[in-house]
Order: structure tokens, then sequence, then C-alpha cells
């Protein structure tokens, strides 16, 4: 059973799973602009979190935030850490923060060159995340980078190219390999799709729904892409004006969708 | 005090200055490694000439030193005569080209062979201070990264050499770390003298005068240069004998010698050099009294 946004946590509405990622009343602002508010959700182990809505809804401030990016203006976020169980992410220092984000998360950027180091080799930008977690054997760094490059469905031959020489396709693919190296349990996707030609999506997103099942990946995925969220996504929330409009069970919104904007948003997909 | 020039303070520097720097060398060998920012002056010479050096140089020197200044190991190049003959001038302190004489050595680019001492100082000129600069523009950033002991990529650096060309090919400020803690640049010296920095008697200073920083490693301090369990830091070695004084365990430079294709090997550091010549060693080329005898300006 996969529990509804609303459901606490505390009440045992999962057979007592508990939730990887607890987000309560969460909110950024720019000033006097509002980013994203009230933001409120439970995020649980294997489940992937779809957020979906227009330009300037607040998508990616609300990825931001998550992520450790951006600051909170206001709200707090829960993670269940592997050794210390839920904490708050406020409450970690800094040097703590940045490690859970290097071993325990992935952040998949719309624009592979915002996630890779473009000037060193494929191998390197896999083996990155190993070495700083302090893996100093170059051999075995090589064999687990070459094993990622076949995961993602990329030549091991091409492991001492420069992610320049990659087609777009092959950059995200390489940036999901890199973020996935040290066994993630969250993933953060921000159009992990967006500027990818039709047929180099769909491998792109059967490959992501493999991973996701392999792994028992948790993700945040925010798209404007109701056919990637579709496809992707157990559970979506519908963003506007940087509030939550609507949320529940994929199917569920997409099917049925109550909110005025979702329906506009629903009936706007183009069909072929 | 045998002052140089008049008008000029002791050493150049105004005292005020010099108590700057020294409260930026305190913090320094106390947290070895660590670059320490320091308000930087203009010098009588070009960044890159050694304006940091000169500086670190100019606030630790007393009237009763003996300064040696030696350059790519040499004590007869440009840079090193007219720092010598800088502080000679302006601090009126005696000047040495023998190693074990001096008790001030500022370098560039090399260690001295002969070990050191716990009476000496040795001061490097340093033109980029940042290790991390190569992979991370960012100074927030790289600064963070000490903090927090990010340092993975660093050894993306080193993996890239292997992966490229099959061994680490690094072969000037290959980067250390240093007590444990902070990744330092040793500054360009080649990596054959990295070995040398491990365990020093004496104090090590570095002053980068465009960057504005200064870092110090304490005498007996663990430096270890980075490497990979199974591609280990090595330093480099010569199939030749120096062909002066035929020694094989000194850094050696290639010379061209004529346009016929001719080419000797030879000690880079000219004091060692010439020391052993003194004691009677000889290489396989014979030049007649050339280079030799090298005479302080």
């Amino acid at each position: 059973m996969i529990a509804t946004l609303a459901d606490d946590p505390a009440n045992g509405a999962t057979n007592g799973d508990i939730p990887l990622l607890q987000v309560r009343d969460l909110g950024h602002s720019y000033g006097s602009r509002i980013g994203c508010r009230d933001i409120t959700f439970d995020l649980y182990p294997s489940e992937v979190l779809g957020i979906v809505g227009e330009s300037g809804s607040g998508k990616t401030t609300l990825l931001s935030c998550l992520s450790g990016r951006l600051p909170l203006s206001q709200g707090t976020i829960h993670y269940d850490t592997r050794t210390q169980g839920l904490v708050d992410l406020a409450a970690l220092s800094e040097a703590q923060r940045r490690l859970l984000t290097r071993t325990d998360w992935g952040i998949v950027h719309q624009s592979p060159r915002d996630g890779l180091r473009m000037a060193v080799s494929a191998g390197a930008n896999i083996g990155e995340r190993l070495m700083a977690v302090g893996a100093r054997h170059y051999g075995q760094i090589r064999d687990t980078a070459r094993d990622w490059l076949q995961r993602v469905e990329i030549q091991p031959d091409r492991i001492d190219d420069l992610p320049s020489t990659f087609s777009g396709g092959m950059q995200q693919r390489l940036q999901i390999a890199r973020n996935l190296v040290t066994g993630p349990r969250l993933m953060f996707m921000d159009e992990p799709t967006g500027g990818l030609d039709v047929s180099v999506q769909a491998r792109l997103l059967d490959l992501l729904r493999g991973l996701v099942d392999d792994m028992n990946l948790s993700v945040v995925l925010v798209t404007h892409d109701l056919a990637v969220a579709r496809l992707l996504a157990h559970r979506l929330m519908v963003m506007q004006g940087g509030v939550v409009v609507e949320s529940g069970l994929t199917d569920q919104v997409l099917d049925d969708p109550h909110h005025p904007y979702t329906q506009l948003l629903v009936s706007s997909v183009l069909q072929v | 005090m045998s002052d140089g020039l008049s008008g000029y303070n002791f050493a150049y520097l105004d005292e005020q200055t010099k108590r700057m720097i020294r409260r930026a060398l305190l913090k320094a060998v106390a947290i070895p490694g660590y670059q320490v920012p320091f308000a930087g002056r203009e010098m009588p010479l070009p960044y890159g000439w050694g304006t940091g050096g000169i500086q670190v140089t100019a606030a630790v020197i007393a009237p009763g030193d003996v300064l040696k200044v030696i350059d790519q190991g040499a004590d007869d190049t440009t840079n090193a005569v007219s720092i010598r003959r800088f502080f000679s001038r302006t601090a009126g302190v005696a000047t040495t080209t023998r190693t074990a004489d001096a008790t001030l050595i500022q370098t560039r680019h090399r260690i001295p062979e002969r070990p050191l001492t716990e009476a000496q100082i040795i001061v490097y000129q340093v033109p980029i201070p940042e290790p991390l600069r190569w992979m991370e523009p960012r100074e927030s950033e790289t600064k963070k990264m000490h903090a927090l002991l990010e340092y993975g990529v660093m050894q993306v650096k080193l993996y890239e050499d292997i992966a490229h060309l099959g061994r680490i090919t690094t072969s000037y400020d290959y980067p250390v770390r240093v007590n444990g803690h902070y990744i330092m640049s040793p500054s360009p010296i080649p990596r054959f003298d990295n070995p040398k920095m491990n365990q020093m008697a004496a104090l090590q200073l570095f002053g980068a005068g465009r960057e504005k920083r200064i870092y110090a490693v304490p005498p007996y301090t663990r430096v270890e240069s980075l490497d990979f369990d199974d591609y280990p830091f090595e330093i480099q070695r010569w199939d030749q004998h120096c062909a002066l004084c035929g020694a094989s365990d000194s850094y050696l430079d290639e010379m061209v010698t004529d346009d016929h294709g001719g080419r000797l090997f030879i000690c880079s550091d000219t004091d060692y050099c010439g020391e052993r010549r003194a004691a009677g060693h000889r290489g396989d080329t014979d030049l007649p009294a050339n280079p030799a005898p090298r005479t302080a300006p």
C-alpha cells in the first residue's frame, strides 16, 4: 500500500515503515517573491514521486530545497539516515550534509554539463564519488567504472573518452551512472529527459525504470512531461504558483484530475 | 646592525609589515599545510619571480643569517643572483652558495640534495598555492573542501594520468598530504624532491606573492605524496650519471651541448655537484674546467 500525502507516518499507515524523507510545511522565498510554500509530503523507500507543473510553478525550487542546494525559508526536512535514523537535515553539520549528498543521494541535472566534470574522462567521472569516499585502488575503481558504463548501456571501451565526445543521451546516462556508483538510496532528478529526442527519451526512461527497480531507489522526479511522470512515478504532486494543488497516485491524478489546473494540464497533452 | 642601503629599513620591508607576515607564519606553522592569507606587499620585482618567497625571507631574516638562494638548483641564475644581492644590500647579511653554510635558503623549484638541518630554514617561492585549483575553480568551494577534507578530486587528477598514459605523470608540484590532514601544493619542485619534505629537520616556509598566501611545514612533520594502492608514488630515475661528478642519486638536468645532438646530464644542484668534484668524484665527461668552478657574485 502506498501512503497518501495526508497520512501521518506516526499512525503506522504503511505497516510501520519509516519514511525515507519527511517534508513538513517547506517553503522558500526569493526575497518577497515566493518560490514555493506549504509543501508537506512523505517519501517512502523504493517510491518514485513525480512533481509536475508549468514553468515557474516552483518545481525546481522545491527540488533544490530538498537536495540541500537552497536554504529553507520555512518548514523542516527529516531524512532517515543509515546510521542515526530519522534526523532533521537542518541539524546536521555541513560536513555530514555534504557527505550525505555525495554518498546516499544522487542529483541528476537536466543538463549533463551541470552534473559532469567535462574536463575528465568518463571513467574518472564515475570514479570520483568512489575516490571521494576513500577508494584508492586504481584497478578496482576502473573495474567498477566499466561495470557501470555497461549498466547504463555505454560501450566500456569509451571509458577513457571525454564526456564532450558523447552524445546527449550518453552524457545523461553517464551522469546517472556517476550518481549511482555509491549505491545511493535517494535520487533527485530535474527533467532527466529534457533536451533529448523522443526515441532516446524512451530508452533512457526504460533504463531508469530498470535501475530504480534493481536498486530499490527512491526518486523525487521533477518534470513537465506528463508522459515521463506516467511511466516512472508512483505518486504525483501537481504544482501551480508555488503550492501543491493536487496530489495522489499517478494514474488517479492523470485519469481523474480534480483541480481545474490539473484538468487543464492533462487536457493540453498533445495527442498523436 | 650592519645596514645595507641607507634609507631602507633592514631587509627592505618596514617593521609593521614584517610583524604582519610573522603573525601569518606563526599561524601557518601551527596548522601545517593550511594556507594563511596575508597582506602581500608590492616588491621591487615582478610577480612570478619570487615576491612571496622574498617577503617571507625578509620577515624571518636576522643580521646573523647566512643566505643562500637557488633557482632550479643553481646558485648562479639571474633570479637567484638578484635576490641574493637584494638581501646583501638591504640587510647586509652574508650570502653563500654552500648549502652546509647557509642558515636560510630561499628556493625556486628545488630542495638541495644535501639533507637540511634543524638550524636551517628553507623558504619556497610558490606560484599557485591551491592544489585543488585545477579541478575546482571557485575559491569559496576549495576553502570548504579543505575544511571538510573533501579531497577525492585530487585523486581524480592522478586517475586521469594513469588512464591516459599508464602511469602517474605529474612530475612537479606533486600534491602532498601534510600531517595526515591538509593537502598542500609543494610548489613546483620535481616530485624527486617530495620525499625530502617528509620528516625534514628544517622548518619549511612557503610564500605565494600573487595569491597572497603563506603556509608552512614544521620540522619533523609527516608529508605524504598522494598515490593509488596499485600505483604507488615513485620518484624520477635516470639511466645516466652526472657527467661532471658521477652522482647517481641526484636530480639531473639535460643539457644540449652542441647542434649535432650532443647532450649531457648534470646535477641540477650546482653546490652538490661542485662539492663532489672538489672531493675528487669525476663523471664520464671531464669538461675542461667548465662550467666549474662557479663563484658567487
